[in-house]
């Protein structure tokens, strides 16, 4: 197991070179000169030999691929110029939205969605099953700009002056104080570096940070928040996962070694945890993986709609801006993230199934 | 459904007959027995029927603002629905959904925006399911440097958000209906590819695999004779699922105006164009956003439908 996962971290330094490469060369490929893009229409020719020589792209290709690696590597993401701030910082202030967001759409769509999938597929046939892939087909049918929108309409306009009023966008309300935790408990954050960085970061993330200091009051509010842009995100998700764990279950319990388990007086419910379940794992594992793509995606969407400054809104606003510094950041960013999990994916193929370990 | 609970059906009965009945015509009779998976197909029907009788059954023309219509017709901009039927005054012209920003019958926008939502769908999902079939097979059964070499490429685009991906190529080849298009289809490779390795793997060390090999079966004899049918399942439950988040990014990038342009009728692009306008105008925004679930939902119960009509196992268990 351990030689495994030594593999499969050893064979992800190439992707992570790949990812490099794309970003580097997508941020190149973005049509466009970079000199006007950044800084407006109306730079002169001097201005704008002097900033290709400032950032060192009058180097050789190679040479300017050898630098983004090392700065890269290093966590240098450099600065945004059309919002004059280093990227590092927008990062930090952008990505809690986003993780929070994803987090929640995740645990929900997982939380119903698997045991869904389970029963429908135990209860084949049966008005349950029938009900929950009705739901589960219109579900992952759901475009969820227009969810999005729909919920707002719903629960902010029409729902209006009832117990189901919900914000229609923002992530708290202005006033409600949001005195981080380390703040709250006396900690000295120091200037830069990791640990700094991580507290920033932990203390933006809105419901940890409202458990941690005991603010109930902001608590309450982010999850009012959270509550239309979780569903209209989590919805394609979980229907996917409802509909993957009820065609693996399926799958599998019309195996031989179910009808044995059966057979020998094994209580029902056992075999499907113990020995159905497990066995259908797989490919649930894989579509839960393959999910966080459509959760990411999908955070763009919910972000504009939502009104969220979250990565996602922000990357898009940075490619349709050509703010080079965002889209290389933040692209690689948001693909390590990806690389992990697809890694933890495969990590757990070995653990699911010794057969993938051995070959 | 009914049929299958009996003990022996009359597939059975032909089965033991001497006439041989090919697999696509068992699908296809099972695929009928399936209410889910027929009303799927009904709305598949109505949906190809709208999109080649649009040109006749459109009221107005979908990109012709009634401003410029001869004679001109004085219309405010997003008008709500009109519909005789439903007690609308018979001296106002009908207009089933409404108007639009532009002062054009939203009706006739949708009717045409099927043409499209159908076309992208089938175009892309054919293309990703292509190139990821065969690159995850080669990756799966191979093993190995094969592997290694196409999963890492396959990594890297999938290390991306699908979505963002396809933002970001768009932006590289200029924002249009084709190149959208393009990059979907380039996003979706991966999916495929891992699908398709997935249950090459699962396939791949059973008895029967073994058995042929050791009757002399050469790799592509094994690859596609004995692997890939039993790998066509879960290809098609994710096959159907691709052409649903095709024709959901699709419109998601022309939500985002990366896709179709002005004035397409393209249904995201509709909505769009229209979504500040969601707490005052609903109805611009709602219908272009149902007509897109409806399409992706058709195909879905027919993937669902085929999934189960697919399965030997299922046909004869409940």
């Amino acid at each position: 197991m351990l030689q495994y996962i030594t593999r499969r971290l050893l064979s992800s330094i190439p992707v992570l070179f790949g990812i490099l490469l794309v970003t580097f060369t997508l941020a190149r490929l973005i049509p466009g000169d970079p000199c006007r893009a950044i800084l407006g229409e109306k730079a002169t020719e001097a201005v704008c030999a002097r900033f290709i020589q400032e950032k060192g792209l009058d180097k050789p290709i190679l040479t300017q691929f050898g630098i983004y690696i090392m700065d890269m590597t290093r966590g240098n993401f450099g600065e945004s110029f059309r919002l004059g701030m280093p990227v590092t910082r927008l990062l930090l202030e952008r990505l809690p939205t986003t993780v929070e967001l994803s987090l929640a759409a995740l645990i929900v769509s997982m939380i119903i969605g698997i045991p869904l999938g389970i029963i429908s597929a135990v209860k084949h046939n049966s008005w349950l099953d029938v009900g929950t892939m009705v739901w589960a087909n219109i579900g992952v049918s759901m475009p969820v700009f227009w969810l999005g929108l729909m919920l707002a309409y719903v629960f902010s306009l029409l729902l209006k002056d009832t117990p189901f009023w919900l914000p229609p966008s923002g992530r708290v309300s202005p006033g409600i104080p949001d005195d981080t935790f380390y703040e709250v408990w006396g900690w000295i954050k120091p200037e830069s570096g990791m640990w700094a960085a991580t507290l920033e970061f932990t203390g933006r993330l809105n419901i940890l940070n409202s458990l941690l200091t005991g603010n109930w009051k902001l608590l309450k509010d982010s999850i009012m928040h959270l509550i239309l842009p979780t569903l209209a995100l989590a919805t394609i998700p979980m229907a996917i996962i409802a509909r993957m764990a009820r065609s693996a279950m399926l799958e599998v319990l019309g195996q031989d070694y179910i009808r044995t388990a059966r057979a020998k007086g094994l209580r029902w419910h056992s075999v499907i945890l113990k020995h159905a379940f497990r066995n259908s794992l797989l490919p649930i594992v894989t579509v839960i993986g393959l999910s966080f793509g459509s959760l990411l995606g999908g955070a763009v969407l919910t972000e504009t709609i939502f009104g969220l400054s979250g990565v996602g809104r922000t990357l898009y606003e940075a490619i349709t801006a050509r703010d080079y510094g965002i889209v290389q950041a933040f692209t690689f960013v948001i693909a390590i993230i990806f690389v992990a999990i697809n890694l933890l994916v495969d990590i757990s193929y070995a653990y699911l199934d010794p057969r993938v370990r051995l070959d | 459904m009914t049929a299958e609970t009996k003990p022996l059906t009359k597939l059975d009965a032909e089965g033991l007959s001497l006439e041989s009945v090919s697999m696509w015509h068992t699908t296809w009779r099972r695929l009928f027995r399936r209410r889910s998976a027929m009303a799927g197909l009904v709305i598949l029907g109505i949906l190809i029927l709208i999109a080649i009788t649009a040109p006749w059954i459109a009221p107005y023309d979908p990109t012709v603002s009634m401003l410029d219509a001869d004679p001109p017709q004085r219309i405010k901009a997003r008008t709500a629905p009109c519909i005789h039927l439903l007690g609308c005054p018979e001296d106002q012209p009908q207009h089933l959904a409404g108007i639009d920003g532009n002062i054009r019958d939203q009706f006739s926008r949708l009717l045409y925006g099927a043409r499209l939502s159908l076309m992208v769908g089938i175009s892309t999902v054919g293309f990703a399911i292509i190139i990821g079939t065969i690159l995850g097979a080669v990756a799966g059964y191979f093993g190995g440097w094969w592997d290694n070499a196409i999963m890492r490429v396959m990594d890297v685009l999938l290390a991306f958000p699908s979505l963002l991906l396809a933002i970001a190529i768009v932006t590289v080849l200029g924002p249009g209906l084709i190149n959208a298009l393009l990059a979907i289809g380039i996003v979706d490779i991966p999916i495929f590819a891992r699908v398709m390795r997935a249950s090459v793997l699962s396939v791949r060390e059973t008895e029967f695999v073994s058995a042929s090999r050791a009757l002399g079966g050469n790799n592509f004899h094994i690859l596609f004779r004995r692997i890939l049918p039993n790998a066509l399942t879960p290809l098609i439950v994710q096959g159907t699922l691709g052409i649903a988040s095709a024709i959901l990014s699709a419109a998601a990038l022309s939500f985002l105006g990366l896709g179709a342009q002005p004035p397409t009728p393209e249904w995201g692009a509709m909505l769009g164009a229209e979504r500040n306008q969601v707490f005052t105008a609903p109805h611009l925004v709602f219908y272009p956003g149902l007509m897109i679930m409806l399409t992706v939902l058709c195909f879905n119960l027919i993937g669902d439908g085929l999934r189960d009509a697919l399965d030997p196992r299922l046909a004869h268990a409940s």
